[in-house]
């Protein structure tokens, strides 16, 4: 009884299908008084062939549903299917699902190839087979030159490229990833994000990918599962995520964003009428699930709105002018009493234009607002 | 005028002379107590025994043909001292299996506490530690108690009319290995946990994740992980076991000798203090070489980790 790969969990690939589906999990840790609920029934269906990711700040419960789904801890109800079936009351060297640690875990007493080859070895694979497959995964994270080395012996993003192969080599249904770039330097990690694309891409397999940091979800992801104290609030693509918010939390944690408060009307479609304070009216996609309210949250967000001398949807006044390089945030605090900011692209020849006290307005694209549900 | 260069080496030259000079009488009286009396046991080995007790300060080998011969009173002839033989081997095979008893409860004991939480980690450290508070005369007695004839285990055995005649566990070599388990058990749990404590427990997880069963976590991933603590407690039991002295004259009875026991008797009742000092450094030459030969065998395989 070695592998999961014995014992039937693996049923053929069928294209379409879920590669994991998280059904009502719940997670508890603690008893009685000190009961804290980590996972509160979240569901979530993960596609075959999918780098999804699940992101959220710390503590949210995004590294408590990856343990579940790695089998290091088990969930106190709900179902998690793999290609359809019920792993969720299995150990974890019953599962056909890795892991790249966030401190990589390397074993430090065995070189960068017996880490590498650690998994088939106790798959029971044949020497041959692992000699071969170790000398694959090497190439595959460019460290042949190191299969001899301890771990400790090099360097944190070599140490990285080793628990990827490790995790890579016994060819997994699906792996897991947490938090695996936060210990790498900044460009160093840049480098990984394209390293991790490629290498999802070449082997195919199923990636879950835990982080904090939006860049990076953005920037890598096919979905993201926006997390906050133990739920899923939203799941979609990055142009979702970033451009359709569902809910505050979502728009306040990708990115910098305006909140207005406006009335809704005539919701249909997707689409509405929101008035906003100003007592302009604009055009706005609407939140699945919103029910119908007097007031609701509108957000803009900053490069989606233009500043201009003359009139707009909105009034004010410039509070302050931040210079970024390739765009200059300008902090204008309305007539109706609330905050705003605009991202202006920067250009060589000129300025931006506007000096701290003018009186502006700011004018509202046709297809920049969205509607928050809640 | 000097570099900044030579100031600085000059500098550090003075420290280090300063901090040889400040621990000196330390060092002294150190290596002194150290090595003085092993002199003493030494050059006594090569002396000639008197009449009551005490030597004689005539240089005679005899001692050291004693420790493995025994002269024929008639002819002079050498044979092998087949008692002397049969201690020493008691004593390296008791003190074996008393090592090995402990490893076998110290190391799921050990993995048992570094496991715990960090608080009650250190009322499990502290439990480990009580018995050390007990004179190892009373704690010995105290086994005798239990294992006796008339003691706990056969009075229970009987009662519950398991055994029809109470086992005779007192006085034998399973009471003596018994009695040196028992005492000897802290010296193996506390370095297994020392090292245990440091074992990143996440390498475990990796372990699993990587298909391997709880077997071969253990086996692959902790046990190389700690070998440094379970080679430290062996030594700290194998040694002290080996010239045990109080558990084997109280548990075996005098009648099933140690190593020690001879010892003692040569500088008592034997009056043969040369066969004794040269008994002592005997047991210190196997005991040195067994452990160089162990730490050899152990470190070959053996990976720095921190």
């Amino acid at each position: 009884m070695k592998s999961g790969h014995k014992n039937g969990v693996i049923v053929p690939e069928q294209p379409g299908r879920s590669a994991i589906e998280v059904r009502g999990v719940r997670k508890v840790f603690g008893t009685g008084e000190s009961q804290v609920a980590a996972l509160d029934t979240v569901s979530v269906s993960i596609r075959e062939n999918e780098f999804f990711t699940l992101l959220g700040p710390s503590g949210c419960g995004k590294t408590t549903l990856l343990r579940l789904i790695a089998g290091f801890d088990f969930p106190s109800a709900g179902e998690i299917l793999l290609h359809g079936q019920d792993i969720a009351s299995l150990p974890p060297f019953k599962r056909p699902v890795n892991t790249v640690f966030q401190s990589y875990a390397l074993f430090p007493h065995m070189t960068v190839a017996e880490n590498i080859g650690f998994g088939l070895e106790m798959l029971g694979k044949p020497k041959t087979e692992i000699k071969a497959r170790v000398a694959e995964m090497l190439k595959l994270v460019k460290m042949e030159a190191l299969s001899g080395r301890r771990t400790s012996q090099i360097s944190g993003g070599q140490q990285q490229r080793v628990a990827l192969a490790r995790a890579l080599a016994p060819q997994p249904k699906v792996l897991l990833l947490d938090e695996p770039l936060s210990a790498l330097d900044y460009k160093l990690r840049k480098e990984m994000q394209i390293e991790l694309k490629r290498l999802q891409h070449e082997t195919g397999i199923t990636f879950i990918f835990v982080t904090h940091d939006q860049e990076e979800a953005l920037t890598m992801s096919d979905r993201i599962a926006v997390m906050s104290s133990g739920k899923i609030l939203q799941v979609g693509t990055p142009w979702d995520i970033y451009d359709k918010p569902a809910e505050r939390f979502v728009a306040d944690f990708i990115g910098e964003t305006n909140f207005l408060t406006a009335a809704i009307a005539n919701i249909g479609n997707g689409k509405a009428r929101a008035t906003l304070k100003s007592g302009a009216t604009i055009d706005a996609t609407v939140a699945e699930g919103f029910q119908p309210k007097d007031n609701a949250t509108v957000v803009v967000r900053p490069e989606h709105a233009k500043l201009t001398s003359g009139k707009g949807e909105l009034s004010g006044m410039v509070e302050n002018i931040v210079y970024f390089g390739t765009d200059t945030h300008i902090h204008v605090q309305l007539d109706s009493g609330e905050a705003f900011t605009v991202r202006q692209q920067n250009t060589r020849s000129a300025g931006c234009g506007f000096e701290r006290g003018d009186k502006v307005g700011i004018s509202i694209g046709n297809d920049a607002a969205q509607v928050l549900r809640d | 005028m000097a570099s900044a260069e030579e100031v600085a080496k000059e500098a550090e030259r003075r420290d280090i002379r300063d901090r040889w000079l400040l621990s000196a009488p330390a060092l002294l009286v150190i290596f002194f107590a150290a090595t003085g009396p092993l002199l003493i046991v030494l050059v006594y080995s090569f002396l000639t025994p008197g009449p009551y007790g005490d030597v004689k300060w005539h240089f005679s080998p005899e001692a050291w043909i004693s420790v493995f011969m025994e002269r024929d009173i008639f002819d002079d002839t050498l044979s092998l001292a087949a008692a002397h033989v049969t201690i020493f081997w008691r004593s390296i095979k008791l003190a074996i299996i008393t090592t090995i008893a402990t490893l076998v409860l110290g190391f799921p004991t050990a993995y048992f506490m570094a496991t715990r939480s960090e608080k009650t980690r250190d009322l499990w450290l502290f439990l480990i530690t009580i018995p050390f508070w007990t004179n190892l005369l009373i704690r010995t007695f105290a086994v005798l108690q239990i294992i006796r004839n008339e003691g706990l285990i056969n009075t229970v055995l009987l009662k519950l009319g398991i055994i029809s005649a109470p086992i005779q566990i007192l006085f034998t070599d399973t009471a003596i290995l018994v009695g040196m388990a028992y005492v000897y058990l802290p010296l193996m749990v506390l370095p297994i946990y020392a090292s245990m404590e440091k074992l990143d427990f996440r390498l475990v997880e990796a372990g699993y994740d990587l298909y391997a069963t709880r077997f071969q976590v253990l086996r692959r991933i902790i046990f190389p992980l700690v070998k440094p603590g379970v080679i430290a407690g062996s030594i700290l039991v194998f040694i002290p076991a080996l010239g045990a002295y109080v558990t084997p004259s109280v548990l075996g009875g005098g009648k099933n000798m140690m190593l020690s026991n001879l010892i003692e008797l040569q500088f008592g009742q034997g009056r043969n203090w040369p066969l004794g000092s040269a008994l002592s450094i005997a047991v210190m030459v196997i005991v040195m070489v067994a452990l160089l030969a162990y730490v050899r065998n152990a470190g070959r395989s053996e990976v720095r980790h921190g």
